[in-house]
Order: C-alpha cells, then sequence, then structure tokens
C-alpha cells in the first residue's frame, strides 16, 4: 500500500480472469478500442485519485476528499451505457463519476485546490462537481439528499416526453434516510424512469452494513415499492454494464424505475482523514485488492480476449499519471478566485443583468 | 374591475401561467382531486389536466426536492406546502439543494422553482401550524422570500415568482385567502424586491410584510383619528430581495420608524431592517426604532390568546405612541 501502483501491479502468476458476461450483448458488441478506452477510463480515474490523495497529504489541498480508488468499474460500467438523455447524478464520493462522464481532469483537480479554473469556480470542492452539459447533476454533500433530486430528473425526462432515464447513485448509508425512501415511493408511484443505484462499499463511514441496516441486501428494500431490483459484483465492469444497461432499459422502454446495488469495496477510508484502523482490518483491504480489484481483473480479461498487450498496458498507465501529473500543474498554477467572485454564482438574476426584472437588495453587507 | 379574493387572485395567476408556459406544472397534496386543502388550485385539474396538477402522497422531502430536480433540468415547478410549516422535513432539499447548487456548480445550474402556500399563524393550529420561516429562508443566499399581504400583490408576485429563474419562498396566509379587493383581469406583473406604500404619511413610517401590513393598517387609521398621527404604511412585499431605498425613503420622511412582523423577535426579519435603519439613515431618526412581533413562545393553542401573541392594532397603536411620543 505504500507504493500507490502496487494495487494494479501484474501478477504473471495468476491464472486469468474472464468475466462472466463477456459475451453479454451489451459487451460483445465492443471494438477492441472501446474496451480499452473502458480500461483507460478505470486507470485514470485510479491515477487522479491516487494524485488528489498526494496533493493533499502535501497539505496542498483541504476539505474532505472521498477517494474512488477501488470502485471504479461501477461509475465507468454505469456511465458507459449512458444515451443523450440519460443524466447522472451521485453523492461526494463523485471524482470517479465525474471522470466517467467526460470532465476534464485538470477542471476537477483545480476544484479541489479551490482554484479559480475548477469545474465549479473553487465553489463547490471535492464534493460538489457538476457538468450539465455532460448530463451529470452532481456532486451532493448530504447523505441521500441528492437521490430525490434525481428523481425529478427523471420526472423532468418523462414531462419533456424524451426517451431517457436518470442514474441516481447513493452508498449504503444513504439508504436508511428518509428522503431516499420518499423518492423511492414517488418513483414507483409515478413510474418514473429512474435507477437507484447503491454502491454497496460496505461501510457507511465507520459503520458496516450490519451495524446499520437491517434486513439481507440493501437492494430488496424495492420490494416494498414494487421496483424492480438486482444485485451486481461491482468489481467486473462487464457486469455492471449488464446490468445497469437492463435497468436503464427498463426505465427508457418502460417508464419503471428500479434499484441496482453493486457489490464493491473502498480501498481507503471513508475520506482521507479517516484512521481506517477502528472498523476493518488490513486483511481485509488486502484480500480484496488481491482478488477482486477491478483494474486487475478486467485487464486480466482483456489480455485474456487479446485485446490488451503489455505494450499497451504500460502505455496506458503512464498516460493516467501524466495526464493526473499535468491536472496536477494546471491546479497549482491556476489563481484562486477572488473576494468579488464570493458573491457572485448565487442567483440567476445576478449574473444575468441584462435579463434583471427584480429590483431591490439581494446580497446584503 | 372585478372584486375578487386573496385566494382567487392566486388561483388566477396559476391559471395564468400554466397557460402561458407548458413547462410550469404545480404540485403538492391535495392540489388535484380534492381542489386544494385551501381551494387556491380549485379548478386547474380539471382544467389542465393530472400532467400538470399532481397530487402527492404526504411527503414533502421527496416531491420538493423531485422539483427541485425538474428545475435542473428546464420545468418550472410551483410546488404547494400545505402549510409552510411542512417545510422543516424538507429543509435540506430547500435550503441546501435548491439555494445552493447553483453556487456550487460554478453558475452552471438554476433552479426555477416556486415553493408556496400559507405561512401564518392566528388560526388555533398550535405551534407546528403556526410557522412564519420567512427570516430562515432570507438567511440563505440562493433563494428569493415574498410575502404578499393583498390579492393584488398576491396575483402579481406570483406570476413573477413563476418566472423568476431562481428558487423563490412564496408564503401566503390563510387569514388572507377570503380578503376581497379589486384585481385587475388584465395580465400585470409585480417585480420582486419593490416595496409598495400601502398608506401615505408624514409623523411615523410602520414598515410591516404580510398580514401585518393590514393589522398596521388598522392602527394607522386610529392613530389619525384618535391621535392625529399621520402614518405612512410600507409594504415589503418581497423580504429578499429587499426594497431598502424604499424603506430608507419613508424612514427620511417621517424621521420615526416602527417595524411590524408576525415573526418572532429573536433574529426576525425586522431585525435586519431595524440594523439597515441604523446604518443608513441613523441621522434621520428623532426616535429609537421600535418593534411589534409575535410574543416570543412557540405558538399558542388557545384561541383568545393566541391573537394577543400575534401583533395586533392595539399593540401597534401603544408602540407607535411610543415612537411618537
Amino acid at each position: 500500500m505504500s507504493n500507490p501502483s502496487a494495487d494494479t501491479q501484474r501478477d504473471s502468476a495468476a491464472s486469468p480472469h474472464i468475466s462472466p458476461f463477456v459475451n453479454a450483448p451489451v459487451n460483445k458488441v465492443l471494438k477492441p478500442s472501446q474496451k480499452i478506452d473502458l480500461y483507460r477510463l478505470m486507470m485514470r480515474i485510479r491515477r487522479f485519485e491516487e494524485r488528489s490523495l498526494r496533493a493533499y497529504q502535501a497539505g496542498k489541498i483541504g476539505g474532505f476528499l472521498h477517494l474512488y480508488i477501488g470502485q471504479e468499474a461501477v461509475a465507468v460500467g454505469c456511465c458507459s451505457m449512458m444515451g443523450k438523455d440519460d443524466h447522472v447524478i451521485t453523492a461526494y464520493r463523485d471524482h470517479g463519476h465525474a471522470i466517467a462522464v467526460g470532465m476534464d481532469t485538470k477542471a476537477l483537480m483545480a476544484e479541489l485546490y479551490g482554484k479559480a479554473t475548477g469545474c465549479s469556480k473553487g465553489k463547490g470542492g471535492s464534493m460538489h462537481y457538476f457538468a450539465p452539459h455532460l448530463n451529470f447533476w452532481g456532486g451532493h454533500g448530504i447523505v441521500g439528499g441528492q437521490i430525490p433530486l434525481g428523481t425529478g430528473l427523471a420526472f423532468a425526462v418523462k414531462y419533456l416526453e424524451r426517451k431517457g432515464a436518470a442514474m441516481a447513485f447513493m452508498g449504503d448509508g444513504a439508504v436508511n434516510q428518509g428522503a431516499v425512501h420518499e423518492a423511492f415511493n414517488l418513483a414507483a408511484l409515478w413510474n418514473l424512469p429512474v435507477v437507484f443505484v447503491i454502491e454497496n462499499n460496505r461501510y457507511s463511514m465507520g459503520t458496516s452494513q450490519e451495524r446499520s441496516s437491517a434486513g439481507h441486501t440493501l437492494a430488496e428494500r424495492a420490494a416494498g415499492y414494487s421496483m424492480a431490483w438486482d444485485v451486481c459484483n461491482g468489481h467486473d465492469v462487464y457486469e455492471v454494464r449488464e446490468k445497469a444497461d437492463k435497468f436503464l432499459t427498463l426505465a427508457r422502454e418502460q417508464n419503471k424505475p428500479s434499484v441496482l446495488e453493486i457489490d464493491t469495496y473502498r480501498y481507503r477510508g471513508h475520506s482521507v482523514a479517516d484512521p481506517d484502523k477502528t472498523y476493518r482490518s488490513k486483511t481485509e483491504i488486502e484480500e480484496y485488492q488481491r482478488t477482486k480489484d477491478p483494474l486487475n481483473l478486467f485487464r486480466s480479461c482483456l489480455e485474456a480476449e487479446g485485446v490488451l498487450t503489455t505494450e499497451i498496458i504500460e502505455k496506458i498507465d503512464a498516460e493516467a499519471r501524466a495526464e493526473a501529473d499535468l491536472a496536477t500543474e494546471f491546479a497549482e498554477a491556476s489563481p484562486y478566485p477572488t473576494v468579488e467572485d464570493i458573491t457572485k454564482d448565487i442567483y440567476w438574476e445576478e449574473d444575468n443583468p441584462s435579463h434583471k426584472t427584480s429590483q431591490g437588495t439581494i446580497i446584503f453587507e | 374591475m372585478p372584486v375578487i379574493t386573496y385566494r382567487e387572485a392566486l388561483n388566477q395567476a396559476l391559471a395564468e401561467e400554466l397557460e402561458r408556459d407548458p413547462r410550469v406544472f404545480l404540485m403538492g397534496e391535495e392540489v388535484g382531486q380534492f381542489n386544494g386543502a385551501y381551494k387556491v388550485s380549485e379548478g386547474l385539474l380539471a382544467k389542465f389536466g393530472p400532467k400538470r396538477i399532481i397530487d402527492t402522497p404526504i411527503s414533502e422531502a421527496g416531491f420538493i426536492g423531485l422539483g427541485v430536480g425538474a428545475s435542473m433540468l428546464g420545468l418550472r415547478p410551483v410546488i404547494e406546502l400545505m402549510f409552510w410549516s411542512f417545510y422543516s422535513v424538507a429543509f435540506d432539499q430547500i435550503l441546501n439543494n435548491a439555494a445552493n447548487v447553483r453556487y456550487m456548480s460554478g453558475g452552471q445550474i438554476n433552479c426555477p422553482i416556486v415553493i408556496r402556500g400559507p405561512a401564518n399563524g392566528g388560526t388555533n393550529v398550535g405551534a407546528t401550524h403556526s410557522h412564519t420561516p420567512e427570516n430562515v429562508c432570507a438567511n440563505h443566499p440562493g433563494v428569493k422570500v415574498v410575502v404578499p399581504a393583498t390579492a393584488y400583490d398576491a396575483k402579481g408576485l406570483l406570476k413573477a415568482a413563476i418566472r423568476d429563474n431562481d428558487p423563490v419562498m412564496f408564503m401566503e396566509n390563510t387569514i388572507l385567502y377570503n380578503d376581497k379587493m379589486e384585481v385587475p383581469s388584465e395580465e400585470y406583473l409585480i417585480p420582486l424586491g419593490k416595496a409598495d406604500v400601502k398608506r401615505e404619511g408624514k409623523d411615523l413610517t410602520i414598515i410591516a410584510h404580510g398580514r401585518s401590513v393590514i393589522q398596521s393598517l388598522k392602527a394607522a387609521e386610529v392613530l389619525q383619528e384618535k391621535h392625529n398621527i399621520s402614518v405612512e404604511v410600507v409594504d415589503l412585499r418581497s423580504i429578499r430581495p429587499l426594497d431598502e431605498a424604499a424603506i430608507l425613503a419613508s424612514v427620511r420622511k417621517t424621521h420615526r420608524a416602527l417595524l411590524v412582523e408576525e415573526n418572532k423577535p429573536f433574529c426576525g426579519v425586522d431585525a435586519q431592517i431595524a440594523y439597515l435603519i441604523q446604518d443608513k439613515a441613523f441621522d434621520d431618526l428623532d426616535a429609537p426604532v421600535k418593534r411589534v412581533s409575535a410574543i416570543d413562545a412557540p405558538q399558542i393553542y388557545s384561541s383568545p390568546l393566541e391573537k394577543e401573541q400575534l401583533p395586533t392594532p392595539q399593540r401597534i397603536l401603544d408602540a407607535a405612541l411610543g415612537v411618537c411620543r
């Protein structure tokens, strides 16, 4: 673990991993280049996260930093199934989704640094990435609070008679929040095209699923609302794609909501301020990394498929590291917002003075 | 000019905006089939159908959050709270999500949502149903807060609020729903952030919002008739944005100010107004600024005492005499 790249180093002695979903229609249609793109995306997320961790440890960035390392196949698999009228919203562990939908890592890193060139101009931070032009609606800091919003995105898609769906991501801790259940009920009651994705990394901060959530699986709570549900292995990007596609299609074609619980694991603490020693063992982490690392497994599968070669693997890794370094250099060289910037981007009307219809004072001294 | 109630004025505003813009929809508890818990939405389901007039379960966090999400994608939801008091179960959706999402996204997103319903005490329903959260909401940059006192204002302000591209918290009053006045049948808008001088005077300025305007006007009449004090009543209409110029102009004219609101006194809207006046018009004052607010306790149930807890014409009159002494 001291070497950040150790978790993805190849173990040539290991037998190749072939995903049982390699021949699922959504995977079978992929060209080799598209499969490599998926792998590259996962690697870019991991290297970005490792680089941001180093920046945090160097005291360059502050606040909370909830790393996505270990969960890469979830965001990449789900977001790779998006069509033009599909939308994504997630919670505060949002870097993976942001990269998966195509956000520029320079702007993402600059946001962590609180710089004016950040994707939210330094006003949102790690937990609040947004890219509406990529149908990515955040990045939300309150556990479960984004789920009604995601349901609203689905409502709007249906209202506007577009053939699309919303994917509303949450962690396993969010399923015990009231807002989530209110959203489940509304989505099922009104047949809204939404896929509720539970990224179950086993721990809501330091509290394990066993200590926080009644019942067996989390997704089966959907049955109380007569919603379709399924459980999925989050270490297999092919399986994630297959299951996400099944529920996205259900949403787009039949306006049916669903709950997809994706089992995954985070290698780092809840945030990097989390000592990560009080609630799980080092052995548990190492065991997951050894047997279920999503990058290792996908790489092994692609090698067995004859898609990836050592040369390509090394090139992708080198490029991902270089990209993360470049993002860091960009962030460090960028200016901070000004004091005047603090009071901008609060009201649409103030930011668009030529369309202003109201009067009076709206920002107070 | 037709004489209609405050309730009918709101109904007309909703109908006109639903007619004008297909992105506008009304959602809330009992707004459709039941015709509205307070009949504000009467007839709208029949006219606009269930796609636009949507009955919800009792689930404020769910449907307000849903409205916020829908507004991010360009719809223009009008969400009815049966009582504004119920905003507390949706606090995160309103004051974390609607208020902050534009800022946190660096200005990439806006939320053209209106959340409306009655926010008042005085109806003998106890503390849980009698909140007046205009101060709480206005404390959050990112939202706008509107509190109409008359039917005319209610219609023009609601139409403006629905067309506004920022989240607007629109606070009505069940006690005013039956108040009647002349309201034009032709279209008009009242800009947010524009106060209205409801009565002109020269000796004392009363600044109020919501039903306190009506109570202040009653007090002003007695002050004129029995005490020969000429009172100017400034109706704020909007809390945020706030018409500071109108407040200061009136205070500079009368040199005395009394602030009246149904909010509780501590950190109420009028605490901000009092600060404004001392900051910008200190040298114009001939007397200290005084306030009349709700008596500082959770809303009492007992009907005669609740009437006393809220600003009454008599309490306003007594305070006015104190300022003019």
